[in-house]
């Protein structure tokens, strides 16, 4: 646990020091306002559904940009080899990073609640269906960036890690999207698969252990992959 | 104490490291010379746990590298080569960084990055970010982090490279202080390096070990010679005539001079002293000598003729 806590508040400050979490922060902050902003202004609805509907997939952008560096700027620099001959498992530091990760997500989901806010003061949310709505884009988000620890994790190029991840969560993404194409008995299959289907029943504000079970194991495979592809060195 | 026994480790079927045994004891400083690419980093992973050799065993303290990793890399302190270190970290943050996955805590902790700052000469850069050092203090860094926890090994990668040459000796005398008690490997390609700080060497090259030894066995013992050089003012013919004609001189030859002298280089069965002779020869024939020294084989020779010889032997 200590390793673990060491990692993450190493990863949190160097996001912090420079430039790239802010940037992302400011980028993210400035897509979704502008659809917390689009039902309020141009349709005169205040409430949060495109905004819930559009952010999974400002995700599938903006969590691979976070997890990128994570491993693979320590390969390419070299970094790695002190990291992984110090008495850490690679699962510490696969998780430690990846919290920091979920850190910086936290915090920007915590800005957006200006906006919550104020659509709040215009007009009657549902508490239930925002405070879900959250949850579930915290998992999600929790997810894809788990995934992004593992593209991060298998290359020491960040644009290949940004790359791999984005294609995988989208795919992920997709899943729900093309059950019309899909034969009948692999239906069930493939929407249970999908990333976006969880997130539909948990914004609802319905918060059902199969999602939660989705959620975790994607997280935990990920993140097992991760630690795997790290403790793959080259040469082997 | 580290044990290699018959460590291979290969890329792609090629094989960087072949089929090495050595092992070094505690109080031991082995120098580990070659050329480049000649498989001194890769062993040098292979023992600190991050890469698995393809076969053979290696023990660090009679633990086996391949299942109690993390109980060997405690004791291990490691400066990979061109000491890779968190270039967005400012040097203070760094080495509490460290000392904390070093599980070190509380007075111990600030106590040892004390000491590794006033040892390593860091006081001036601590609030620096390590991206804008230059590369000798970037390299202090990276001794500092390994010996923070104070390890029973040290495993240093070229670990004077980019220092000033005062920073060099602090450092060496750093390191033969710390060889006294320590189990030391320092893999280098600078000659007088290992002379001025290991105690034994081993030559490693084409990921064999063709030689492993004190240095002055290694140096002694290579060619089995002595070599005595000497300028006398003499008529050329007569003296190398007469000097050939010596008793144990194998090979004699010319050497250039430039103050009109004759230069000579004579071999001669090592442990034959061949100086009062050619004294007594000058005396008798009323040479003056301006000039007489013993020459031991370099380490630099020992060096380029056993990492050339086997180069030839494969072309």
């Amino acid at each position: 646990m200590r390793n673990i806590f060491t990692i993450f508040k190493k990863e949190v400050r160097s996001y912090f020091n420079s430039p790239a979490a802010y940037i992302v922060v400011t980028f993210f902050l400035l897509f979704t306002g502008y659809f917390f902003g689009t039902n309020l202004f141009l349709m005169n609805q205040a409430n949060l559904r495109t905004a819930f509907g559009i952010i999974p997939l400002v995700f599938i952008f903006f969590m691979p940009a976070i997890t990128m560096r994570l491993i693979a700027e320590e390969k390419k620099t070299g970094t790695i080899e002190l990291l992984v001959t110090y008495p850490i498992k690679d699962s510490e530091i696969i998780v430690g990073k990846f919290l920091s990760a979920l850190m910086l997500l936290a915090v920007a989901l915590v800005f957006t609640w200006f906006y919550v806010i104020t659509v709040s003061l215009l007009g009657n949310l549902d508490g239930g269906q925002v405070i879900g709505g959250y949850f579930g884009l915290l998992l999600m988000g929790a997810a894809y960036l788990a995934i992004g620890m593992f593209a991060s994790a298998i290359t020491e190029n960040q644009i290949v890690a940004f790359i791999v991840a984005l294609v995988i969560i989208f795919v992920f993404f997709l899943m729900d999207k093309i059950l019309f194409f899909i034969p009948a008995p692999l239906v069930s299959i493939f929407q249970y698969l999908s990333i976006d289907y969880h997130f539909e029943n948990i914004s609802r504000g319905v918060i059902d252990t199969r999602d939660l079970l989705y959620y975790f194991s994607v997280i935990f495979f990920s993140l097992l992959l991760a630690s795997h592809a790290l403790g793959r060195r080259k040469g082997d | 104490m580290i044990e290699l026994k018959r460590i291979t480790k290969s890329y792609s079927g090629k094989k960087a490291v072949d089929d090495i045994s050595f092992t070094v004891e505690r109080g031991e400083i082995l120098g580990f010379l070659g050329p480049n690419a000649a498989g001194k980093t890769t062993t040098m992973r292979m023992i600190t746990c991050y890469m698995p050799p393809t076969s053979g065993t290696i023990l660090v303290d009679g633990m086996d590298t391949g299942e109690d990793s993390l109980e060997i890399r405690k004791r291990i302190g490691y400066l990979p080569e061109m000491a890779p270190i968190y270039p967005d970290m400012n040097v203070m943050d760094y080495l509490d960084y460290v000392s904390e996955l070093r599980r070190l805590e509380g007075d111990t902790k600030k106590s040892r990055i004390r000491e590794m700052i006033a040892v390593c000469g860091l006081d001036d850069v601590l609030g620096q970010d390590i991206g804008q050092l230059s590369k000798g203090y970037r390299q202090r860094v990276g001794l500092a982090q390994a010996m923070i926890h104070d390890p029973d090994i040290l495993l240093l990668d070229e670990p004077t490279a980019g220092l000033d040459p005062n920073q060099i000796v602090e450092i060496r005398e750093l390191i033969k202080r710390l060889g006294q008690e320590k189990t030391v490997i320092l893999s280098t390609h600078i000659l007088t390096e290992v002379q001025a700080t290991c105690s034994r060497i081993a030559i490693i090259n084409r990921g064999k070990i063709v030689a492993d030894g004190k240095p002055e066995e290694l140096s002694a013992g290579f060619h089995g010679r002595a070599v005595l050089l000497a300028h006398l003012k003499a008529p050329r013919e007569a003296l190398l005539e007469k000097v050939r004609a010596m008793d144990g001189a194998e090979e004699v030859r010319e050497m250039p001079t430039d103050d009109g002298t004759v230069g000579i280089r004579l071999e001669s069965p090592f442990g034959k002293d061949m100086r009062e002779s050619l004294w007594k020869l000058a005396v008798e024939e009323n040479w003056p000598i301006f000039e007489m020294r013993r020459e031991a084989l370099s380490l630099e020779d020992v060096f380029r003729s056993l990492t050339q010889e086997s180069d030839a032997s494969l072309s």
